[in-house]
C-alpha cells in the first residue's frame, strides 16, 4: 500500500490559529507540500513576516526568521547570500510587502536576489483588524476607509498590482498569481509555487508568487461568501497566470494561464 | 613577520580591521564622514568573495545584518548619524532577538540633517538604547585610528561572546585622519565561535526560531530580565578605560574619543606649566566605567566633562559621582572641536588659575 496523500512533513501537526475561511491555512500547506516534494525540508529557511503570518513559525517545521516589518527581504537576502545552498522563503502579507516595504521588496527584486516571495494578497490587513491595505480594491471598505476606498476624494491612491510593477525589472525571472478560492486554483497556485522554488535552486533571478487569499473576518463575510467575493472582484482586477517568467526551463501552468514576459 | 605599521585613514582602518576580524558580510548606504568605509568594504570584501552590498537604505542594510547574522556570518552595517538613526529599528530586533553584529557610527553634527563635521552628539542614543524597548549594547569609543582599528577588531569577538549588536562610537575627525596603524593579524579560522543557533546550522531535526516576538508578558519580561543579568556580566568583564596622570590631579577631564585626545593635550599643557590635571577617558561608553569614577571621587577630586555636545556623558559622571564630587561641563557643539587652549582655560578658571 502506498501513502497518495497525509500531512506534510514541513508542517507541524497543530490546529492553526488563522480565522476559519483564511488562506494562510491553504497556503501553508502548498508551501510545505512544495518543500517536502523538493526533499528541501532541512535546508529551508522561511521569514515569517509581520502580520497575521507572523504565526507562520509556529507551524512550518523548518528554520524561521523573524524581521522588521517589510524589511523581511532584506532579512532574506543577508540570510541566502550566507547560506546559498538553502531555500530560502519570504513569507509576506499585502501590508509587509507593498506598503512599510515597498522599497525592500523593489530593490531585492531589481537586484535579482536568489529567494522566493510567496506574497499573500487578501486586500486588506488582517491581524491589525482591517484596515485598508495597498492591494484594497476602490469601493472596498475598511476600518481606515470607511466609505470605500476612494482613490480620487480622499487621496488613498488605487491598488498595486505588485507582479506586474515587478515585471518591468530586470532581475525578476518568475512572477506567478494564484488563488486559493477555489480547488482548481489551488492546484495552479501549487505549481506556480513548485516552479518559483526550483528556480531558486537552479539559482535563477528573483521569483514571486502571488496568492489571491480570501480574509472573511475583516471582508466581514462568511467564508463561501468571502470565496465568491474573491472570484466576483479581485481576480478580475488582479489577473492570474504567469506575469512573467524568464526561466531557464520554461514550462507553462495549467491552460491560457501563462504569459511570457513582460505583458503589462 | 614583523609588525607591519602603515598609514591610513580610520574609515579605512576600521573596514580591514573587520575584514580581519572575519567579517563574513557588510551592508551600507552612502553619508558622509563614513563613505570610505564603505568604498574600502566594496573593494576589499568582493576581492576576497565576501558578501557586500550597496543597500536602499539604512533601514534595509540593518535588515540585511540580521539576517546574514542570523544564518551564521559575521555581519556588520557602517553610517553616520542620520543613518544610524534609521538603523535604530534593525538595532532593536537584534538586541530582542540576541542577534550579534557590529555597527560602526562615524558621528557628525545633528540634529537633523544637521552638518558633515565630527561631533558627539548621539551619545544619549548610542547608550541609552536608541531604539523602542528596554535594551542596551555594548558601545565602545575609539580615541584614534590604531584603537578605532583594535575596538572594530574585538567589537565581532564581543558580539559573539554577548550575542548582541556592539557599536563603534568614532566621529568625522576620526574616520577622516590619517595616522599609522599597526593592523591586527587575520583571525583564523578556527577562532571563530560556533553559532549553533543560527538557521541553516545544519543539525537535521531540531528548529532554529530567530524571532523578537513574545506575546505572554511574562515571558518576556522573564526574557528581558535575563538579557539584564547579562548585562551586569558585561559591566563586571568588559568595562574599560584610561587613566593619564589622575592621581595627583587637582581637577580630572573626563572625555571620550576626539574630546579626549584634546583633553590630553591640555593635560600636558599643563603639566609643562605646574599645573597638575588628569585625564579619564572611557573606552567602553557602555558599560560606563561607573564604579572607578565613584572611586576617584572618594579621593575628594572634582571632574570636567567636555564633550563635542551639549552634553551628554556628563550625566553619566554625575550619575557614577553622585554628588560625592563636583562635575563641572565644557562642550562645542554643530561640528565644532575645541581646542587645548580654550579646554585648558575653562580648567584653569574652575580652579582660580586664570589670573
Amino acid at each position: 500500500m502506498e501513502a497518495l496523500y497525509g500531512h506534510p512533513k514541513s508542517l507541524v501537526s497543530v490546529q492553526s490559529k488563522y480565522c476559519p475561511g483564511c488562506g494562510h491555512g491553504v497556503i501553508h500547506r502548498l508551501v510545505a507540500e512544495a518543500v517536502d516534494e523538493l526533499g528541501m525540508q532541512e535546508k529551508a529557511i522561511l521569514l515569517n513576516p509581520v502580520g497575521c503570518a507572523i504565526w507562520a513559525d509556529l507551524y512550518f517545521d523548518m528554520d524561521t526568521v523573524q524581521v522588521p516589518h517589510g524589511r523581511t527581504p532584506a532579512g532574506a537576502t543577508g540570510i541566502k547570500r550566507m547560506r546559498p545552498d538553502h531555500l530560502v522563503i519570504c513569507y509576506q502579507g499585502d501590508g509587509d510587502l507593498a506598503a512599510i516595504g515597498t522599497a525592500e521588496t523593489v530593490h531585492a527584486a531589481n537586484r535579482g536576489e536568489k529567494f522566493t516571495t510567496i506574497f499573500v494578497n487578501n486586500a486588506i490587513y488582517g491581524m491589525t483588524g482591517g484596515q485598508m491595505a495597498p492591494t484594497t480594491l476602490v469601493g472596498q471598505k475598511a476600518t481606515t476607509a470607511p466609505r470605500g476606498r476612494d482613490p480620487d476624494v480622499a487621496g488613498m491612491g488605487y491598488p498595486i498590482r505588485v507582479c506586474e510593477m515587478l515585471a518591468t525589472l530586470e532581475g525578476t525571472k518568475y512572477l506567478a498569481r494564484g488563488s486559493v478560492d477555489s480547488a482548481v486554483n489551488v492546484r495552479k497556485t501549487k505549481q506556480y509555487i513548485k516552479r518559483a522554488f526550483e528556480a531558486q535552486l537552479r539559482g535563477e533571478g528573483f521569483g514571486l508568487v502571488e496568492i489571491l487569499s480570501p480574509c472573511p473576518t475583516n471582508w466581514q463575510m462568511s467564508p463561501s461568501a468571502a470565496a465568491d467575493w474573491l472570484a466576483s472582484d479581485m481576480i478580475p482586477y488582479y489577473r492570474l497566470g504567469e506575469i512573467k517568467n524568464e526561466l531557464s526551463t520554461r514550462g507553462t501552468v495549467g491552460e491560457g494561464a501563462s504569459l511570457q514576459g513582460a505583458a503589462l | 613577520m614583523a609588525e607591519e605599521k602603515c598609514l591610513m585613514k580610520g574609515n579605512e582602518a576600521i573596514g580591514e580591521a573587520a575584514i580581519r576580524a572575519g567579517c563574513d558580510a557588510y551592508f551600507g548606504y552612502p553619508i558622509t564622514p563614513q563613505n570610505e568605509l564603505t568604498a574600502y568594504m566594496a573593494k576589499n570584501m568582493l576581492d576576497s568573495g565576501r558578501i557586500f552590498i550597496q543597500a536602499e537604505s539604512e533601514v534595509a542594510a540593518m535588515s540585511m545584518v540580521f539576517g546574514a547574522s542570523s544564518a551564521g556570518g559575521r555581519a556588520m552595517t557602517s553610517s553616520s548619524s542620520p543613518g544610524v538613526s534609521l538603523k535604530q529599528e534593525g538595532i532593536s530586533y537584534a538586541c530582542g532577538a540576541d542577534i550579534p553584529c557590529v555597527v560602526v557610527n562615524v558621528q557628525r553634527a545633528g540634529p537633523g540633517l544637521g552638518g558633515i563635521s565630527p561631533a558627539q552628539g548621539d551619545y544619549f542614543q548610542a547608550t541609552r538604547g536608541g531604539g523602542h524597548g528596554d535594551y542596551y549594547h555594548i558601545v565602545l569609543a575609539p580615541k584614534s585610528v590604531q584603537e578605532a582599528a583594535d575596538l572594530t577588531y574585538e567589537a565581532f569577538d564581543l558580539a559573539d561572546k554577548w550575542r548582541m549588536p556592539v557599536m563603534v562610537l568614532a566621529d568625522g575627525l576620526i574616520g577622516q585622519m590619517m595616522e599609522g596603524v599597526v593592523l591586527p593579524p587575520p583571525l583564523e579560522g578556527c577562532k571563530r565561535p560556533d553559532r549553533p543557533w543560527a538557521v541553516g546550522s545544519g543539525k537535521s531535526g531540531a528548529r532554529n526560531r530567530i524571532s523578537s516576538c513574545i506575546l505572554d508578558p511574562e515571558t518576556l519580561e522573564a526574557a528581558i530580565h535575563s538579557r539584564y543579568e547579562r548585562y551586569e556580566a558585561i559591566a563586571k568583564e568588559r568595562t574599560s578605560f584610561e587613566e593619564i596622570e589622575v592621581g595627583d590631579a587637582e581637577l580630572v577631564f573626563v572625555a571620550y574619543g576626539t574630546s579626549a585626545r584634546v583633553c590630553l593635550g591640555a593635560v600636558q599643557a599643563a603639566r609643562k606649566a605646574g599645573l597638575k590635571l588628569g585625564l579619564f577617558r572611557p573606552i567602553t561608553l557602555w558599560p560606563f566605567p561607573s564604579e572607578r569614577l565613584a572611586s576617584i571621587a572618594s579621593d575628594g577630586k572634582r571632574f570636567l566633562a567636555v564633550e563635542m555636545s551639549m552634553g551628554q556623558m556628563v550625566q553619566d559622571v554625575r550619575l557614577a559621582v553622585n554628588g560625592a564630587a563636583q562635575v563641572d561641563f565644557f562642550g562645542r557643539c554643530g561640528g565644532v572641536v575645541p581646542s587645548e587652549e580654550e579646554v585648558l582655560a575653562v580648567a584653569k578658571k574652575l580652579l582660580g588659575r586664570d589670573a
